[in-house]
């Protein structure tokens, strides 16, 4: 069964028209904060009225504004877990999880490993307790909807990347229709089939994490999805390549096509470090002094100018890479992407 | 250590204010002993005092949590149009002298007032009955309780409502599980108060209700009474407000201290916007 959901409403910067249709998979929106995409969780969980829209699970019509039909949340079959999870401070982890009645508390205790806080109060619980609390709570009810707002964003670094991990298991499982929403790409990115950018109300782009990473709409998607933007004015480059005079001083050349004011997008994987300018088939090549040198696990990113290269750490040590040295990060001309300036 | 001057006018000040304010509590204490506080006030004014007291301020006190508390919920959690002025009208009461809260209920309730006509119809007399003390208390003490109800349930994160909602629980299931027992601390500090305020009401009473011993004539209006004709009694009868009273007090404390330890137990600050 899908989620329809239709809707338009005026915050107070800015108006929110969503429209998205959610099958038995999960679908993330990301965007920057204040962007409404709370908003549309609270539309579809009616705790939030909006203009016009209309929200329908099938047949089963939730909110026609143009029929005034609106129905209560407390009516509607959707699962909700709130950013920083909303538990009754008042009560135990067992009687939250039994506020929505009628299901086996016991099982769901026993499943989301959280039996033996079953008497504590939310109070007492580290934040991935409180997060599988907050979980088995929304799934209580038996949903046919799952909605979740930020689930990993009140998680310290070390917790939030297994409990990412578990919640990707736990929505491939349910096979419900699922909204999430999130501020971090590469969270959508792990838990969702569809991600969805939301910006100032509106989706600039839809589609699966891998499409919006090969092909950004736009400048703003393709640094949302983790890409280094290099602003300047595009001309004819040797080759039949584009040549980009950038504002950061030095010239950049993209298979893509384009003229006037653009920006250039490369991926930071996309990017080479090495000690002196390599002779090989890339064709852009900037050199400056590493300004900053940040581990990620078994990856290093490196900043270097105005572009963050991202490198195993095998080779960063290989390379004996310490902040300040002068380095070369280079990148083919196949590696970018040419995008209207924002 | 020694002190800098301004230290020392600090420190005097405070002296002084806390002096002055205790001065008279003490005084009436040094004035009774103890011992004898029990057989001054075993006489028939003060017994009869005493019942006209706790029955109308019960009655006064019920009037107030069951109507307040609905009414609170509501303006905590609502807005709309004219909703700050409601607010700001609900505390004139708190500011209003005591003579003038006495001559207006008179107006409104009074033989000749505004809703005389329609009260002596059905047959009902208001003022200088027993009615009328539990009218001049609940309007003189209300606001005590309904002000600090607004801002308890104000303190409820609207979150935690929506979560109830989405859990199946409609409304009324709503504010009784997850409003009401959030918001118990400080309704119960609000309740302390407003009793304390209630069990000393005498310038609207004495003006609208009269003093007539049995009938209306509190605690308050008893003292007033009594120290033109036993000054003691009046003082037995000052010593036992002034213990249920602080023992109010300290009950009001106790409850919105539970309160404030048991939120601080939330580590993290629980977000409030839910706009985006």
């Amino acid at each position: 069964m899908a989620l329809d959901v239709h809707i338009a409403h005026s915050l107070r910067a800015f108006d929110l028209d969503v429209e998205l249709s959610v099958r038995e998979q999960t679908l993330a929106l990301v965007g920057p904060s204040g962007a409404g995409k709370t908003s549309v969780l609270r539309a579809v969980a009616g705790l939030l009225r909006p203009q016009r829209g209309r929200v329908a699970l099938g047949e089963d019509v939730w909110l026609d504004t143009s029929a005034r039909i609106d129905v209560p949340p407390e009516r509607r079959r959707v699962g909700v877990v709130f950013q920083e999870y909303a538990l009754f401070p008042h009560l135990s982890v067992r009687r939250n999880v039994a506020f929505g009645g009628n299901a086996n508390v016991d099982a769901l205790l026993e499943r989301f490993r959280i039996t033996a806080l079953a008497d504590a109060r939310p109070a007492e619980l580290s934040g991935g307790e409180r997060q599988r609390v907050a979980v088995a709570r929304a799934l209580a009810r038996d949903p046919a909807v799952l909605l979740l707002d930020e689930p990993l964003s009140a998680l310290d670094a070390f917790t939030r990347g297994h409990v990412r991990a578990e919640l990707r298991q736990l929505l491939r499982g349910l096979g419900l229709p699922t909204l999430v929403v999130t501020h971090d790409f590469e969270d959508a990115a792990a838990l969702a089939d569809v991600v969805g950018v939301l910006v100032e109300g509106r989706i600039l782009q839809l589609g699966s994490p891998a499409d919006l990473v090969a092909a950004p709409a736009d400048a703003f998607v393709a640094s949302f999805t983790g890409a280094n933007l290099l602003h300047g004015v595009a001309g004819p480059g040797p080759a039949g390549l584009t040549a980009v005079a950038l504002d950061a001083g030095f010239t950049a050349y993209t298979a893509d096509a384009g003229s006037g004011a653009v920006a250039v997008a490369v991926y930071p994987w996309e990017v080479a470090i090495a000690r002196e300018t390599p002779d090989d088939s890339a064709v852009n090549h900037v050199r400056a002094p590493i300004s900053s040198l940040v581990s990620l696990g078994n990856r290093v990113r490196v900043r270097v100018g105005p572009i963050t290269a991202e490198v195993t750490a095998q080779s960063s040590e290989r390379l004996r890479l310490t902040e300040g040295d002068v380095v070369v990060a280079s990148f083919k001309a196949t590696g970018t992407r040419l995008l209207p300036a924002p | 250590m020694r002190l800098r001057p301004f230290e020392t006018v600090l420190w005097l000040s405070a002296a002084a204010v806390v002096g002055f304010l205790l001065l008279p509590v003490v005084a009436i204490f040094t004035r009774v002993p103890l011992g004898e506080l029990f057989s001054q006030l075993s006489n028939d004014v003060v017994r009869d005092a005493l019942r006209v007291t706790l029955r109308t301020n019960l009655v006064a006190f019920a009037f107030i949590v069951v109507l307040g508390t609905p009414a609170a919920y509501l303006l905590a959690t609502r807005s709309f149009r004219g909703r700050a002025l409601v607010l700001t009208l609900i505390e004139l009461p708190l500011v209003l002298p005591p003579a003038v809260a006495g001559i207006g209920l008179l107006a409104a309730f009074g033989r000749a007032g505004l809703l005389g006509h329609e009260l002596s119809v059905l047959g009902v007399t208001v003022s200088f009955t027993q009615t009328a003390v539990v009218l001049a208390v609940a309007f003189v003490a209300g606001p005590f309780y309904v002000r600090p109800a607004i801002a308890a349930f104000e303190s409820v994160d609207p979150t935690l409502l929506g979560a109830a909602r989405t859990l199946g629980a409609g409304p009324g299931r709503t504010f009784f599980r997850v409003a009401l027992p959030l918001a118990s601390g400080g309704l119960g500090a609000g309740a302390a108060l407003s009793f304390a305020r209630g069990l000393g009401e005498f310038g609207a009473t004495i003006m609208f209700a009269g003093s007539l011993q049995g009938v209306t004539q509190t605690l308050s209006l008893a003292i007033y009474r009594e120290f033109d004709l036993d000054f003691d009694s009046a003082l037995a009868i000052s010593a036992l407000l002034v213990l249920v009273s602080g023992a109010l007090l300290l009950s009001a404390k106790l409850v919105s201290g539970w309160r404030s330890t048991y939120t601080s137990l939330i580590p993290f600050g629980r977000s409030i916007s839910t706009s985006s």
